[in-house]
């Protein structure tokens, strides 16, 4: 069964200072998920959603308990493995979209193949692919600013997936959108999610999101209140 | 490679902040090159010229000879023996007889060199042949700094007044026949010149001379019993200390430039990881570590001063090239440094200058670009993604 799974946390705990104090953000999480799966995090705001998001991402590592993603534990991965991971299998979705500024959408969108040194041509192919997904082919030469909100974090959603990872990690992915260009977000991904059967995580406290999730997990005060699986 | 071409698209995407940092930094690539060249072609000038004026291949000083003791110059000059005429002969020496004397141009006393030379003479640029004459009074050559300092011109009349071999006071009439302009102020101020050959006969010191230059073109110097000489090392020695001690005042001018334009990489890099951290904390997302954070973040410094090389190079090339070609006016008043001076001085711009000071201005870059970016790797992900000051 374990080996199914490409996400496994067990008894995760982790703890912030806070002064001379210490505040515990997840507290003895357990939870598994398999490839495909479209679940998400929901629960009100510091419940542990993005702390969660992140120790899986490996941007953090766990105070306690156990964390493997892909086969790698978090806790014993180094900087740069854990660079790797990320580069390699990942691909992240932010809120505020985090595009970098100064390159076009193309730019922006073959940014994780230049560093996975993916051949020119083989990358040209890749991105326009990507872009396509997203429907901004015609937005190509285009930078952050020229974009609207739904257009960046489309961009965005380009970029996780370019390298086609095995897991995308989405936090607040909507948070900035309106209900028109949520749903044209969530349906991107969801679509993504049955082509490609990547995995899909989301840390969200958005309605138009929760509908789409077909596993929702809700986190409260760092602890799994209820881990509920979407009647089909 | 991979940052190199990162670098480039931040640095281009990043617009006018680049663009002004590149300018300023072009021009401390221009300035210093300028300064240094000038400061080569005087120097260069300066030493063609005082070989061709003042000290041809060499110099036999008599043993007693003293330039810094005018004192001396009374026992200093000797016979010039049958060796040395031989050397005279082949034009590989020209001998100069040089005694203290007082003139008086237009009722003022003067102090002056009064220096025997070889109106044949070839060695020296000297216009030596204009001693030639038939004139009761003494031809006199003199600079032209020193015909401005005693209101001096061409068929002006002076009194000269010597001592001769036995310590007898005497004075003659003399005649100023040329006037020569010369970039070597050191034949030129308080000095007359003429025929050697006069000389002997109004000091009683006949087949005597204090100094003798050698031919540029002769290399070998023999030994003179006597004689001590003194080769281009010794003779430029002074001059290359002036350029040296000028050198190292234009540096600081070139390094308050430099330290301009580092200070706005600097501030520029500083600001950069301030204001990018979000973007910082994307790069570490992506999957970057922080090593390749910090290098491209430094390359991205680094890369205004091979930026900063290209414009330099587009305005920078025209300009110094048209003023190699034409000169740089160099003030009258210039001459006051004691140092041969053209009026029009010709920098000279090496590959050695070119290229040492692109390595300076790349590495004092690079350091300077390293420095703040250290503070990335002390950076979390988490708290860069959310832009948070850390």
């Amino acid at each position: 069964m374990e080996n199914s799974h490409i996400v496994i946390l067990e008894k995760l705990v982790k703890r912030f200072p806070m002064g001379v104090r210490k505040f515990t953000a997840l507290d003895g999480i357990d939870l598994s998920f398999g490839k495909g799966e479209f679940a998400g995090f929901v629960g009100p705001s510091g419940s542990g959603k993005t702390t969660l998001l992140n120790i899986i991402g490996s941007l953090d590592t766990p105070s306690e308990g156990k964390a493997v993603v892909l086969g790698h534990s978090i806790s014993a991965l180094t900087h740069k493995d854990a660079a790797n991971l990320r580069n390699k299998h990942l691909g992240f979705i932010f809120q505020t979209y985090n595009l970098f500024p100064v390159y076009t959408v193309y730019e922006n969108v073959e940014f994780p193949l230049l560093l996975l040194k993916i051949p020119a041509d083989e990358r040209k192919k890749m991105v326009l692919e990507a872009i396509e997904w997203v429907g901004l082919i015609d937005k190509i030469k285009s930078k952050p600013a020229q974009l609207s909100g739904g257009e960046s974090q489309r961009v965005a959603i380009a970029r996780a997936m370019v390298k086609k990872p095995e897991i995308v990690l989405a936090d607040e992915p909507t948070a900035n959108l309106d209900a028109q260009n949520s749903h044209h977000i969530l349906q991107t991904m969801e679509n993504l999610n049955k082509d490609l059967k990547t995995t899909f995580l989301f840390a969200t406290h958005d309605e138009k999101v929760i509908k789409y999730l077909k596993r929702k997990i809700t986190l409260f005060d760092g602890k799994v209140a209820k881990d509920k699986l979407k009647e089909q | 490679m991979l940052g190199f071409k990162l670098a480039y698209r931040n640095l281009i995407g990043a617009g006018l902040r680049t663009w002004l940092n590149v300018i300023v930094l072009s021009f401390s690539f221009v300035v210093i090159i300028w300064h240094k060249g000038l400061l080569e072609g005087w120097n260069q000038q300066a030493r063609k010229d005082m070989i061709a004026w003042q000290i041809g291949g060499g110099v036999y000083w008599h043993e007693n000879y003293d330039p810094y003791d005018p004192f001396t110059l009374q026992d200093s000059h000797g016979k010039i023996t049958s060796q040395i005429q031989n050397e005279i002969a082949q034009d590989k020496l020209t001998p100069i007889l040089i005694e203290q004397a007082i003139i008086y141009p237009d009722g003022r006393m003067q102090s002056v060199l009064m220096k025997g030379i070889d109106p044949r003479q070839t060695i020296l640029e000297l216009p030596s042949t204009r001693l030639y004459s038939d004139i009761e009074e003494v031809p006199v050559m003199i600079g032209s700094r020193m015909a401005k300092n005693n209101r001096l011109e061409v068929g002006d009349f002076v009194t000269v007044r010597w001592r001769d071999a036995n310590g007898v006071f005497d004075a003659a009439e003399a005649k100023i026949v040329k006037i020569f302009k010369s970039n070597v102020p050191a034949i030129d101020n308080g000095q007359i010149w003429i025929p050697i050959e006069r000389l002997w006969t109004m000091t009683k010191l006949n087949n005597e001379a204090t100094i003798l230059i050698v031919n540029r073109d002769y290399v070998k110097a023999n030994t003179f019993n006597g004689w001590n000489f003194k080769d281009h090392d010794f003779l430029l020695a002074e001059m290359d200390q002036i350029i040296h001690q000028k050198s190292v005042g234009g540096s600081i001018l070139y390094v308050i430039l430099l330290f301009l334009a580092m200070l706005a990489i600097f501030d520029t890099q500083v600001l950069s990881i301030f204001r990018r951290q979000k973007e910082i904390g994307t790069h570490l997302a992506l999957g970057m570590t922080r090593g390749q954070v910090i290098k491209l973040f430094t390359i991205e410094g680094a890369m205004h001063s091979v930026l900063a090389a290209i414009v330099a190079a587009i305005y920078g090339i025209p300009l110094l090239s048209i003023q190699a070609i034409r000169g740089f006016s160099i003030p009258i008043a210039t001459d006051d440094y004691g140092l041969a001076s053209a009026e029009r001085i010709f920098p000279n711009y090496s590959a050695a200058l070119v290229i040492g000071t692109i390595l300076i201005v790349l590495i004092t870059a690079t350091i300077v670009s390293y420095l703040p970016t250290r503070k990335i790797a002390k950076m979390k992900p988490t708290e860069a993604l959310k832009g948070k000051i850390q």
